[in-house]
């Protein structure tokens, strides 16, 4: 009897599981079937800029992942957008990586709650190409063609410098990245991350190697620098947020320079926050921007790209203490905030972009040898 | 005189000089239908049970096994490699003791409690804070700790200034595992007072009268009669509180934020790592490595419930 | 005999007080610091955050947050009363064979760490968001899940104590059917277990962030972390909050669980 009803239980559950996972639940009729915004690879394709602002206006509503508000000014520019168009935007997951906003893609598919645009690092976005949906903006020939894809796919969209922040109160001004191994910084530098997971702190790792002596080629001596600070007792393994930027608990960080920017900003009064990009080790990297293929609000994905892509987007990342990748034709064409501009740190040298030979070679360097140096 | 030998085998040989009972046989069909009706009472609870969880660990498991084309083995053979076999050690070390601190020092705190007013507000307030501090983990509670203990944490800085003690002398134990057993005691100690609470409750204090009118004293109280009943309910306090550390992540994840020592963030590395792709289903095959640990602690416990049962019983 | 107990009943009294003040000062210490940091300086954050209308202006996803957290602890606990304390008289009465299978699911969701639970949820959500929609409450059926664990520890805790097998044995033997022997016999018997149940989960429910932030939903813990990207000291302030405020729950449901037996 308890076998039969033991059999019987596991049947069930077999079927309703094969049942649950081969087929998911059918498409539901939403305000973007049928109006044709989901196969839009440009403006033109619906109709024009104006037929695009009513179709999104329509869906009402916009899905945006891995956004946190101090970043890059993301904050500052949902809520332009918002203004702007009468959209909501649901901003969800900000402490979300790269690949988590996929996982999300992944698993929401067919949900009103799936993300509609994704912001990547350039790993993750070369990996899942086949998640996104072509789509030109309208400033499309202003992006550097080595910046973009040339089918549309996905466009970076800014970038920064590795940066290194300070509480200028409470440590002296390192001027190259060796300065951090000095006593006066025991106990307090952190780095963004776990440089085989976050993209950030992976660059972080890069710009140390660059300044003891290595190269984009050859990031172990960035991985001794960190074991030696480690040993000195200076590495703090401590995530830093702002809340422990803001309670003191991190005095240093290594992280992009838009970030530490926006901390110095946010915390002006209460933390004297400074950022610096180490003379001769400027590691710079760029976000890509793509739509995501099944994206719940189709017209609202592409009207937000064109936002992001216009001068106002463009300039709004900017006053954020990013390097939007339309500088160099805004600034021919004047449109660019000048103040802004003139207020990113300086950075002295030339900055270096790893090609994606050299990241798959640090990145298995750093695999076989982090959790070593680190302990 | 002597005395008849009461063994089995004597009772074998004269049952055979009785005449022969004819076996009645139980009535079959009506047996079966009160179990059929005792197991449809339990169709709620297991229908829902394999909607919401079963088919989720089941998807899980299957993700395991699953490769670019189709059923493999290498990611339950990469839980061989040896930082992947570090990982779960050090988490079921780190499980085991704060499990155990938490059960013993839960179970005082716990006791304390029972001895005072029943219905009083000091219970009360207790018992409502450690509802409250046992589901307290993630972020906040290591920021809290950070603050409280860390580097330039108050309590440290006291020490240091007042008492001319560093803490940190031996180096940063609180973003290892010294510091996460420190900060999973936190909500160990208040979840085993809420899980075990019920239990002391049972406890009558005629029990403990009767024993001392009968002339035992406090150790033989607590040997012989509390411990007796005590013990299914503390052991099964003890295993939950292991699982509870077993699986924790966001106090971890926001505490250590370098290399995965323990099997969850090595779990997040896999599923999440934007610089090392492709792990997806060895975090799969991972989290099925950890409900095996569980169900052998399980049997274990189990087994040790059997025999404590016998040994006090 | 009078002497030995007011000797014991002094006894514990300094025994229990002096448990809990080393208790009380470890459990204490760090919300102390949360405490600290959020007054540091005159940032008003306090005053910001007793003052609803504007908090829910400035911040509204922290509304909307603390609204659906509301919901989804109401509809947890229910949904965990009706389903759990039952089925483990049930079992405990009628099929002892089957408590290692019962007790085996009831841990299984602590075996299984939330970031993977939620790849595993995800299809069976899918055809939950196509029956029920999307909103932030149908995340109730994922946390009856998580609090099996500990709601039915608690409960088996309270079953074990008592024996419950001779008073349903004794119902029986008076006439009584199962349903009465359960709500009327068994029930009131293992009241404080229940309510330590119902606790876990109001405090679960309050404090769970992983699968709401991962399904893209909203409660507490995910608008307060939203709201630590903007503001640190207002994250810490809310959090604080939000730890008193289940607090007072608890202390409320505890007194709620003590009038019904006033009543009875």
């Amino acid at each position: 009897m308890r076998t039969l009803a033991r059999t019987a239980a596991a049947l069930l559950a077999v079927t309703t599981f094969a049942g649950l996972t081969a087929c998911s639940p059918p498409e539901k009729e939403t305000a973007s079937t049928g109006s044709g915004a989901a196969t839009a690879t440009g403006a033109a394709d619906l109709g024009g800029m104006d037929a695009l602002v009513a179709a999104a206006k329509k869906e009402g509503q916009l899905n945006v992942i891995a956004l946190p508000p101090d970043w890059a000014n993301y904050g500052a520019i949902i809520k332009a957008f918002g203004d702007k168009y009468a959209i909501k935007v649901n901003s969800a997951q900000p402490d979300a990586s790269s690949q988590d906003e996929i996982n999300a893609a992944n698993q929401l598919k067919g949900q009103d709650k799936a993300p509609d645009v994704f912001d990547l690092g350039g790993a993750v976005a070369s990996a899942n190409v086949a998640k996104f949906a072509p789509y030109k903006v309208a400033t499309w020939t202003d992006i550097p063609d080595n910046l973009k894809d040339a089918n549309g796919t996905w466009a970076n969209d800014y970038g920064g410098y590795m940066s290194i922040g300070y509480d200028s109160a409470k440590v002296p001004a390192p001027a190259a990245v060796a300065d951090l191994l000095k006593a006066q910084y025991k106990g307090k530098v952190a780095l963004n991350g776990d440089p085989t997971q976050a993209g950030a702190a992976f660059s972080g790792v890069v710009m140390a190697a660059l300044g003891s002596g290595g190269s984009a080629d050859d990031i172990a001596p960035g991985v001794d620098f960190f074991a030696e600070l480690k040993k000195a007792g200076n590495f703090l393994p401590v995530d830093p947020t702002p809340a422990t930027i803001e309670s003191g608990q991190t005095p240093v960080v290594i992280d992009w320079d838009y970030l530490n920017v926006a901390q110095g900003a946010k915390l002006t009064g209460k933390v004297q926050w400074k950022t610096v990009v180490p003379a001769g080790a400027v590691v710079g990297s760029y976000y890509v921007q793509a739509v995501s293929k099944d994206a719940p609000h189709p017209a609202a994905a592409r009207l937000w790209e064109e936002f992001l892509y216009s001068d106002e987007g463009q300039n709004l990342w900017l006053k954020g203490g990013a390097r939007p990748v339309r500088a160099e034709a805004m600034q021919k064409a004047g449109t660019i905030d000048a103040t802004a501009i003139a207020a990113l740190p300086k950075a002295e040298g030339t900055p270096v972009f790893l090609t994606e030979a050299q990241t798959t070679k640090a990145k298995e360097y750093l695999a076989a040898n982090w959790a070593k140096a680190i302990g | 005189m002597q005395v008849p030998d009461m063994n089995m085998a004597t009772v074998m040989d004269e049952e055979d000089l009785l005449a022969p009972v004819p076996r009645v046989r139980a009535p079959r069909p009506r047996l079966r239908l009160n179990q059929v009706r005792s197991l449809l009472g339990t169709l709620p609870f297991f229908a829902y049970v394999t909607v919401f969880l079963v088919i989720p660990t089941l998807v899980v498991a299957i993700g395991a096994f699953a490769g670019d084309g189709g059923f493999t083995w290498s990611n339950v053979a990469a839980l061989g490699n040896s930082y992947v076999l570090d990982a779960f050690a050090r988490s079921i070390l780190l499980s085991a003791v704060t499990a155990a601190i938490g059960a013993v020092l839960g179970a005082v705190l716990a006791y304390a409690l029972t001895t005072a007013k029943p219905g009083g507000p000091l219970r009360r307030v207790v018992t409502a804070a450690s509802g409250v501090l046992a589901q307290f983990g993630g972020v906040t509670l290591a920021f809290a700790f950070i603050a409280t203990i860390g580097l330039s944490g108050f309590v440290t800085v006291f020490l240091r200034d007042e008492l001319g003690v560093d803490l940190y002398s031996g180096g940063v134990w609180l973003f290892e595992l010294p510091g996460l057993v420190l900060v999973y005691t936190y909500f160990q100690i208040p979840l085993m007072v809420i899980v075990f609470l019920p239990a002391l409750d049972g406890i009558r204090p005629q029990w403990r009268e009767a024993t001392e009118s009968l002339g035992g004293s406090t150790w033989q109280y607590w040997t012989r009669v509390a411990g007796p009943l005590l013990a299914p309910a503390f052991l099964g306090s003890t295993l939950l509180l292991f699982a509870n550390a077993f699986s924790a992540y966001a106090t971890a994840a926001a505490l250590i934020s370098q290399g995965n020592p323990i099997v969850p963030l090595q779990i997040r590395g896999a599923l999440t790592s934007e610089v090392v792709l492709g792990q997806q289903n060895l975090g799969k095959a991972m989290a099925l490595g950890m409900v095996v640990v569980v169900a052998v602690v399980m049997t274990l416990y189990a087994l040790l419930q059997k025999r404590t049962a016998r040994w006090l019983g | 005999m009078a002497g030995l107990r007011g000797r014991r009943a002094r006894r514990q009294a300094a025994f229990r007080w002096s448990v809990l003040a080393v208790m009380g000062v470890f459990f204490l210490l760090p919300l102390v610091a949360m405490l600290e940091f959020t007054t540091r300086g005159d940032s008003g954050t306090w005053s910001l955050l007793a003052d609803w209308p504007r908090l829910s202006a400035t911040y509204p996803d922290l509304a909307e947050g603390i609204v659906a957290s509301l919901g989804q602890a109401l509809l947890t606990s229910l949904l965990m009363l009706v389903l759990l304390v039952p089925t483990a008289i049930w079992v405990r009465l009628r099929l002892p064979g089957l408590r290692p299978l019962v007790e085996f699911i009831c841990l299984l969701p602590l075996t299984i760490p939330a970031i993977v639970l939620v790849v595993g949820l995800a299809p069976v959500y899918a055809w939950v968001t196509y029956f029920l929609g999307g909103s932030s409450l149908t995340l109730t059926f994922a946390y009856t899940v998580l609090v099996l664990p500990y709601a039915y520890r608690s409960i088996d805790a309270g079953l074990s104590a008592i024996d419950a097998k001779t008073l349903a044995e004794a119902a029986r033997g008076l006439g009584a059917g199962w349903f009465t022997v359960m709500v009327r016999v068994v029930l009131p018997n293992i009241r404080s277990a229940v309510l330590s149940a119902a606790f876990l989960t109001v405090a679960l429910v309050l404090g769970e962030f992983t699968i709401a932030s991962l399904l893209n939903r909203t409660n507490l813990q995910v608008a307060i972390n939203l709201l630590g990207k903007s503001s640190a000291t207002m994250s810490v302030a809310v959090s604080l909050a939000a730890l008193i405020l289940a607090f007072v729950l608890l202390l409320l449901l505890s007194l709620l669980g003590d009038r019904r037996k006033a009543s009875q």
